[in-house]
């Protein structure tokens, strides 16, 4: 009944797919961003790249973005889970309605944000229903680069802290109760034993959450489009920029080996930071 | 000290009040948002666009007629159905007997193959729409639903092939044994026993593909012109597009993607509890 | 006819030797039971006769027939699982019926036989349930009845009552015992438990690491283990060893005192007897009582014989206490001598 060949006839389409339209294609980005249509090596799109007045903004606000956003969802996330590992009714129902962001696009959820950030939208709606201003504000506008900041922020923590939330919870559901009980026996309070059972025994899933979300953080695209046009100007928006609209290539090319490198570079820096000895795990 | 409660943020009566406040508030912080966004989507043009906002909605369906009538919103919604339902096919029979043999199977190259798709994580993949706009051209793929497919079937196939894994692993293999001993080839076995067992599992995952596709904006914009999906579709007018038309086409977006996320509820924490590792 | 010849099966898993060049031949219509502590490499023979793992080197006949490149539904066996794989998506009826269904038997005749297994089983009001509904014994008759349903030439059990409480094992244990007996199928059943080996077996084959130590019926394998280990591995209380001095024209001293034991030109065996044995209360050789274990019917007493633990049992009425001396008396039949390999060696 051991077919030697039949593993590896089940894995070839999925390797053939990844091999031809994963890895390949990532070298072909490299080689488009070094090489010109004639096919001289060069740095010149690089240069390109970086003297262009909106590279430092965007590579900025990106940077910005990521360390605002995700720091306050893996927070949020976490009290959440802990909120819900402590329920005893209700609980698929409340966690149920935390994780409905995760059916929800960046775009969608930038147009929901959109809704109540707008200049007709609600928040503008309340404050001055409720006499706090006089006349609506501009929140989006070019010059309130700090508001469009906010707005995006709020629209992503909003939107993606369910994925977190998510591998947390079932993180957390991996940690046999018995921890909690021994901790409990020798003393350890409500604080201690999140600090020294949870989250160790998390750290895990803490890394999983982590990369996925600063990699998705890197990419933030649509929502800022949404709520800011171009104002706020982030990596992902000038690789659509010069691919799409200026029809760029090469640049955009560039754009993207710099998103790619700075995904890869953190990704390392997380695995080595949460690394976890295989014996010590769950 | 009390040892009765087994609660991690204590038990007085105020530790409790905060409790249910927290999650009071976090409940309204998630469905505040999606309410605005249809009550907006159910007002006439014209409430969209006043000032001051009502919050609850006048159930116009104008502002939808007029979306659902604009040119374009019709072949972007059927685009996406396509391409969302093409990248489910092909992440899951792709994927699928790769779950099956990584689940089944000690051979060598195991460890490379998941190493191949876990590196899929650490790269930014709707990046990939720019060489693939190269490559499609050569192929004659450029701005066809099935190239797009082809892409986010990148972005599903981890998924599928760690969630099927799951599936399959979670099955006893004494089941498929017991079905050989009993006279079954492989393949029988495999068609009676374990598909299905798995079947509930392989349909969550296959929504879950569809939902990824559905959503994709970035390698949907940068790689269909003609073919726009209904998210390329609204970001490209994000600029010049009135506002009722934005969030009816918001709403459109939303919805069918809650009614996915509904259904696969019950597999999302055991789907993430396993691809954590 | 279904006689089983295993010829010299080796497997290896990677690095790990699970046999060493096993042979064993299974009668027509006999039940062997293979017997072995854990990891010794039971399961590994059983599933390479069921053809669910392939052997590195070496041969496996059923009847008349080579079967050791064939799929297992090409081998006339069925197989009972130590979880029961019974199937969670059918009901009982139709998890017995498999088998039947899967070699195009017609319905009215899969009707029938179903339900006159399921009646040997005593399950025939349980066929309409899945097998969520059922309780482990239940579940157990199920995933016999399965395999008997298909009136296979061979039939292979491994564990199949491990998973039961003591209580319910010794009946299925009986049960079973019958139910085969009367199906006349040759069968290999795996077990580490040896009562259950003494008490249901034809013939049994003790496994040590790979090997087959010893194959032969239950009062052979008692009475005269082939190896030390077998003697030790089977029995409870477990046989004593003493250390064995050579003096010459076959008389050893054993524990300060002398035995006649066999004629051979080494300089010490192994002196071995069961506890069950001793005649307690004569005889020259001494040992001081260290634990007393009351068990009801006897008690077990631990002496320490020259320094060497030595188990023997009397009777539930003796007033015996730690610390005590006891004579004892080996009853000379019953002594077995090993050599320095771990073999027996005939006197
Ligand atoms: N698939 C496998 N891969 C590697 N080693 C294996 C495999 N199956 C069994 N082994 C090894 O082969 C040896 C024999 O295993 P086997 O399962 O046959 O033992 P067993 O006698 O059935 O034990 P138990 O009573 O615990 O079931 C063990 O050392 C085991 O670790
Ligand atoms: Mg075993």
């Amino acid at each position: 009944m051991h077919n030697r060949a039949l593993p590896y006839l089940l894995l070839l389409p999925a390797t053939v797919f990844l091999v031809a339209f994963f890895l390949y294609p990532f070298v072909m980005v490299a080689y488009q961003a070094f090489t010109t249509d004639e096919g001289i090596l060069t740095t010149q799109y690089f240069t390109k790249m970086t003297s262009h007045w909106k590279f430092k903004p965007a590579l900025n606000y990106t940077l910005l973005l990521a360390f605002t956003v995700v720091p306050i969802q893996i927070a949020l996330a976490l009290y959440m889970a802990t909120l819900v590992s402590n329920m005893k009714r209700g609980r698929d129902l409340i966690l149920y309605v935390w994780t409905i962001p995760l059916g929800i696009s960046d775009l969608a959820a930038g147009l929901i944000w959109l809704a109540i950030f707008d200049q007709t939208g609600f928040l503008n709606s309340i404050l001055v229903g409720m006499g706090l201003q006089e006349q609506p504000s501009l929140f989006l506008g070019y010059q309130n680069k700090g508001t469009i900041f906010l707005a995006v922020v709020l629209a992503e923590v909003w939107r993606a802290t369910a994925i977190v939330l998510v591998i947390l919870v079932a993180g957390i559901g991996l940690i046999p109760k018995e921890y909690y009980e021994a901790a409990q026996v020798f003393g350890a309070g409500g604080w201690q034993r999140f600090t020294k059972v949870t989250l160790p025994l998390l750290k895990p899933s803490l890394q999983t959450a982590l990369i996925l979300r600063v990699i998705l953080a890197f990419e933030v695209f649509a929502v800022v489009v949404a709520l800011g046009g171009t104002n706020l100007p982030v990596l992902m928006g000038e690789v659509y920029q010069r691919q799409f609209v200026l029809q760029d290539n090469h640049v955009a090319a560039a754009f993207a080996l710099l998103i790619l490198f700075i995904s890869i570079a953190f990704t390392l820096l997380i695995m080595w930071v949460l690394r976890t000895p295989r014996e010590a795990r769950l | 000290m009390s040892t009765a409660s087994t609660s991690v943020i204590g038990q007085s009566r105020v530790a409790k009040w905060a409790v249910t406040a927290s999650v009071v508030f976090l409940c309204l912080w998630v469905l505040v948002p999606i309410y605005l966004l249809v009550a907006n989507t159910f007002s006439s043009p014209a409430e969209v666009n006043g000032f001051p906002k009502r919050f609850w909605p006048s159930f116009d369906t104008e502002s939808i007629e007029f979306f659902l009538n604009f040119h374009g919103v019709g072949s972007a919604l059927w685009n996406s159905l396509l391409v969302a339902s093409l990248t489910m096919i092909l992440s899951i029979s792709v994927g699928a007997p790769a779950g099956y043999a990584l689940s089944r199977f000690e051979f060598r190259g195991k460890g490379t193959f998941r190493v191949l798709v876990l590196m899929t994580r650490a790269f930014p993949l709707p990046l990939l729409a720019l060489p693939m706009a190269v490559m499609f051209i050569k192929v004659g793929l450029d701005d066809t639903v099935l190239g797009l497919a082809i892409v986010h079937t990148t972005l599903a196939l981890p998924f599928a092939v760690l969630i099927t894994y799951s599936l399959f692993s979670g099955i006893p293999v004494e089941l498929e044994e017991a079905a050989w001993t009993l006279g079954c080839s492989r393949f029988q076995a495999f068609i009676k026993v374990i598909f299905p067992l798995v079947l509930p599992g392989i349909a969550a995952s296959a929504i879950f593909a569809f939902v990824v596709s559905w959503n994709e904006v970035f390698a949907a914009a940068v790689l269909t012109i003609e073919h726009r999906t209904l998210p390329a579709f609204l970001l490209q007018s994000l600029d010049d597009a009135p506002l009722h038309l934005k969030f009816a086409g918001g709403a459109v977006l939303v919805i069918p993607a809650l009614v996915f996320i509904f259904m696969v509820r019950k597999y999302l924490f055991a789907m993430w509890g396993i691809a954590n590792r | 006819m279904a006689e089983i010849k295993i010829q010299e099966v080796a497997k290896q898993f990677g690095k790990t030797h699970a046999l060493h060049s096993v042979d064993l031949r299974i009668e027509d219509k006999e039940f062997l039971v293979l017997l072995g502590a854990s990891g010794c490499g039971k399961t590994t023979l059983l599933r390479i006769v069921a053809g669910l793992e392939t052997a590195t080197t070496g041969e496996v006949w059923i009847g008349d027939r080579r079967v050791d490149h064939l799929a297992p539904k090409d081998r006339g066996i069925a197989m009972v699982f130590q979880n029961y794989a019974v199937f969670p998506h059918m009901t009982v009826f139709e998890n017995i019926a498999f088998g039947l269904r899967m070699k195009k038997v017609h319905n009215a005749e899969i009707d029938k036989r179903v339900k006159r297994t399921a009646e040997l089983m005593h399950i025939e009001n349980l066929l309409a349930r899945y097998s969520g509904q059922l309780s482990g014994g239940q579940r157990q008759r199920v995933a016999v009845a399965r395999a008997l349903a298909t009136e296979p030439d061979v039939i292979l059990m491994d564990e199949p009552l491990s998973n039961l409480d003591a209580l319910l094992r010794m009946e299925m244990r009986t049960e079973l015992k019958s139910i085969l007996a009367q199906s006349q199928t040759t069968t290999i059943y795996v077990t580490h438990d040896q009562v259950e080996a003494m008490s249901m077996a034809d013939r049994i084959a003790i496994m040590h690491q790979g090997h087959i130590v010893q194959a032969t019926s239950p009062v052979e394998v008692y009475r005269n283990p082939a190896t030390r280990f077998v003697g030790s591995f089977i029995g409870n209380p477990p046989m004593n060893f003493l250390p064995a001095k050579n003096l010459g024209n076959g008389v050893f001293e054993v524990g300060g005192t002398r035995f006649k034991g066999p004629d051979v030109n080494v300089d010490s065996l192994e002196f071995a007897i069961r506890p069950e044995d001793i005649v307690v209360g004569q005889g020259e050789m001494q040992g001081r009582i260290r634990v007393v274990e009351p068990l009801g019917s006897h008690i077990q007493a631990s002496c320490e014989v020259n320094g060497t633990l030595f188990r023997v049992v009397v009777d539930s009425n003796s007033v015996i206490k730690t610390g005590d001396m006891l004579a004892l008396e080996p009853t000379a039949d019953r002594i077995r001598w090993f050599d320095a390999d771990g073999k027996l060696v005939p006197v």
